[in-house]
């Protein structure tokens, strides 16, 4: 019996592993567990991307793109056996977990493949002199805090001298990211940080928001996720928080979060370094090629969407890569270490954005040897409840890199203690 | 026919009082450890350790650490990821601090610092039992993992609170970090569970796990015959947390390599680890391997067939995959509340008999 199962588990993984000589971009998504219903929308918009070059370009640079899923159900271990069933012929991997992130970044570098992770995971992975497999572009946490405070400031003619801010975050990695640079900024700019953690998945919100309440913080900024995001904003609707002067960052930034709250969470803010919406050249393309051949990621529901879009824009990024890579490389079969070189050589310019169909979509993404997280440019986009959707109401803005550059020396170089690495010397 | 005692002559106390009395039991037990340590390291892969073996071995000593204590001693226990929490953030704590001395000692100190703390949650079982003593370890449960997300020097003060194990070596081979091989993690993890399982079953036949049975069965009449409640079930608490902690230590340390407190410690863990004991078999060390196995193999490998075999679309196969396991632990519920080791043991029974049975 117990053989038997053996031998059959044996032939199962066999047939498990994918045909070999396209590129390989594995997807590892989580359509269930506390964070389906937005790991849902990214892996669809991270799937149409590519088959929407497959369908209509036969890949890139004649080469097809497959794109294996496995569900990780933002649990670690799915995630270690997501990435380890799949690592084979994988290219890169963008797993949507800060927690599955941390676990991968020391097993990339050994197994050479390229991690990327566009607005998430690890904010010091932007050293790439330390983590030379692990690219965090367009933007981290640490830009998020800090382009928002910038916001912050302008709308306070420059000043936040003696305002008070409360963190409303994600008990777990994810949401502590940005603590330390909040507190740094505080003192810089003179205002004062609350911390006030929510416990995951966060659907019990009601002694927070009572201290929100009680402290009347001048600002509220969120780092949440699931329904974490859609619980904070009915509860600070509830509380008669003023909608505007609550922010969250790009993952408490999608329809979901805010359509529960009905009209209550109209004038919300989340950050975002990707355009939301359909109206994109790029949506012809795909609503030929794609969605009415029926070929769309679970029936094409989700088009347009904040989430979704974002999922779209790291395909975007990561087609690019290969694409520079096989330029580069010369040849379109890229391995691992020549996509590598093709995401610290990425360029990505507003032109090259319209081109591909999406003008003004996201912000220009320069990588380099060194610099693994791009400009780390963000913008911020404000809810219109009656008409239900997202407005873009600044320009990308750039974050205070007087403030973050030594933290992230810092975090990279503890990394590199901790774990025994010499940075490499870039040229 | 095949399981048969006729023939298989016992000469000396040691030989008639050995845990495997019947001479086939043992071939199959020293054929096992054979293939366990002759050939698998020989032909194992990194899917294979990631995802089978590391989580099967990892999970069988918590499993087998949780048995002592419930299904030996009575004691209902929903602290499990607490501890486990312990020996990993012990392991880490010891292992960046003193980098030079060997992995095994940490791990087995952290085992040993896990029994202190389950020593300590363990007190007021001498006061509650039953569902009340359940509720006051998962007390302990949400005390840890608040504690351990809370104080930073825990975690060495890192921005994110994530804990990352760094390389360590076992006679020259790397067994942590990224680097190491699939053979060497699960030579590491095989080692202590073979010690584990050999220690906790020569204890649960001696005096010591007589104690434990005695306090189980009827504590009033356990004081009587003069077992001391005291002791009884405070070693229970330890030895159980001790090998839980190490268990923590491993999958923290070896299999995952990173962990965040609140995901990879959670409630989920302690009643995960729970139904490997109550399906496995309360009370039987083969129960918690056959525990460990059916909850860590059947879901990777219905994935496989699912979404590997068939083609079926991923959140649809995991969907399906619940409620597989789900229907499955309700079904061998029914059919065999006393779990998977007692439909084992039912099985010889028949096997000795066959093909004569009356």
């Amino acid at each position: 019996m117990k053989l038997k199962l053996a031998a059959l588990a044996a032939a199962a993984v066999m047939a498990a592993a994918p045909a070999m000589a396209d590129l390989v971009v594995p997807n590892l998504s989580y359509r269930t567990g506390p964070y389906g219903a937005n790991g849902t929308q990214y892996a669809d918009g991270f799937n149409d991307y590519f088959t929407l070059l497959n369908e209509r370009d036969g890949g890139i640079g004649g080469e097809k793109i497959q794109v294996p899923e496995c569900e990780t159900a933002y649990n670690t271990e799915k995630g270690v056996e997501c990435y380890e069933s799949t690592k084979a012929d994988a290219l890169v991997f963008n797993p949507l977990s800060t927690g599955i992130t941390y676990q991968l970044i020391p097993k990339v570098a050994v197994d050479k493949k390229v991690l990327y992770t566009p607005g998430y995971g690890r904010t010091s992975a932007k050293d790439g002199t330390v983590f030379e497999w692990v690219f965090n572009a367009p933007a981290n946490y640490w830009d998020g805090a800090s382009v928002a405070i910038k916001y912050l400031l302008d709308e306070n003619g420059g000043s936040l001298e003696g305002k008070k801010i409360a963190l409303v975050y994600h008990n777990s990695a994810y949401g502590k990211e940005p603590i330390r640079t909040l507190q740094e900024l505080g003192k810089k700019h003179g205002f004062t940080l609350t911390e006030i953690p929510v416990e995951a998945p966060g659907q019990e919100q009601k002694s927070q928001w009572l201290q929100i309440r009680r402290d009347k913080p001048d600002y509220v900024l969120m780092w949440g996720w699931g329904v974490m995001n859609q619980v904070a904003i009915q509860e600070a609707a509830n509380i008669r928080f003023p909608m505007e002067n609550f922010i969250g960052i790009w993952w408490a930034g999608s329809e979901l979060d805010v359509m529960p709250a009905g009209d209550g969470a109209n004038g919300y803010k989340s950050m975002t370094f990707n355009g939301v919406g359909m109206d994109y050249p790029l949506y012809d393309d795909l609503k030929t090629h794609v969605i009415d051949t029926g070929k769309a990621s679970q029936g094409g529901e989700h088009v347009g969407s904040a989430v979704y879009s974002r999922g779209m824009y790291a395909a975007v990024v990561i087609a690019e890569a290969i694409k520079k890579a096989q330029e580069l490389a010369g040849t379109s079969a890229i391995t691992p270490e020549q996509l590598r070189d093709g995401f610290e050589q990425l360029d990505i310019t507003p032109e090259r954005l319209a081109e591909i169909g999406l003008p003004d979509f996201g912000p220009e993404v320069k990588m380099s040897c060194a610099n693994h997280g791009g400009s780390g440019m963000s913008r911020v986009q404000q809810w219109d409840a009656a008409a239900k959707k997202w407005n873009l109401i600044t320009e990308f803005t750039a974050p205070d890199a007087e403030v973050l550059d030594p933290l992230i020396a810092a975090d990279s170089a503890a990394y590199a203690q901790e774990s025994g690495i010499t940075p490499r010397t870039c040229e | 026919m095949f399981y048969r005692e006729a023939g298989d002559f016992k000469t000396s106390y040691r030989d008639d009082g050995q845990t495997f009395p019947i001479k086939l039991d043992r071939i199959g037990y020293y054929a096992i450890l054979a293939i366990a340590v002759l050939v698998i390291p020989f032909v194992i892969n990194d899917y294979w350790a990631s995802a089978v073996l590391l989580p099967f071995l990892i999970y069988a000593i918590a499993s087998i650490g949780l048995n002592i204590l419930v299904g030996y001693a009575g004691q209902v226990s929903l602290g499990t990821g607490g501890f486990m929490a312990v020996g990993a953030f012990a392991v880490y704590k010891l292992m960046t601090a003193f980098p030079e001395i060997s992995v095994v000692i940490h791990i087995l100190l952290a085992g040993g610092i896990t029994a202190l703390v389950g020593i300590a949650f363990g007190l007021p079982s001498l006061r509650i039992k039953g569902f009340y003593l359940a509720v006051a370890t998962l007390a302990a449960q949400f005390f840890l993992v608040w504690l351990f997300n809370k104080v930073p020097w825990f975690y060495n003060y890192s921005a994110s609170g994530q804990i990352n194990s760094p390389e360590r070596t076992v006679l020259g081979w790397a067994v942590t970090g990224p680097a190491a091989s699939p053979s060497a993690k699960y030579l590491i993890c095989l080692a202590f569970v073979f010690m584990a399982a050999w220690v906790a079953r020569n204890l649960t036949r001696g005096m010591v796990g007589r104690k434990w049975m005695a306090i189980r069965d009827m504590d009033i009449a356990a004081e009587i015959i003069g077992v001391n409640p005291l002791t009884a079930k405070l070693t229970a608490f330890g030895v159980s947390s001790f090998f839980i902690g190490i268990a923590g230590a491993l999958l923290f340390a070896v299999y995952l390599g990173a962990a965040e407190v609140t995901e990879a410690f959670g409630i989920n863990k302690s009643f995960l680890v729970l139904f490997m004991v109550i399906i496995g078999g309360l009370g039987s060390i083969f129960g918690s391997f056959a525990g460990a196995a059916f909850l860590v193999l059947l879901p990777v490998f219905l994935k496989n067939l699912l979404v590997g075999t068939l083609g079926w679309p991923t959140d649809l196969a995991a969907h399906i995959e619940l409620m597989i396991v789900g229907a499955l632990i309700i079904f061998f519920l029914i059919v065999e509340p006393h779990g998977l080791a007692r439909l084992w043991r039912l099985v010889k029974e028949k096997l000795r008999l066959w093909p004569f049975p009356h």
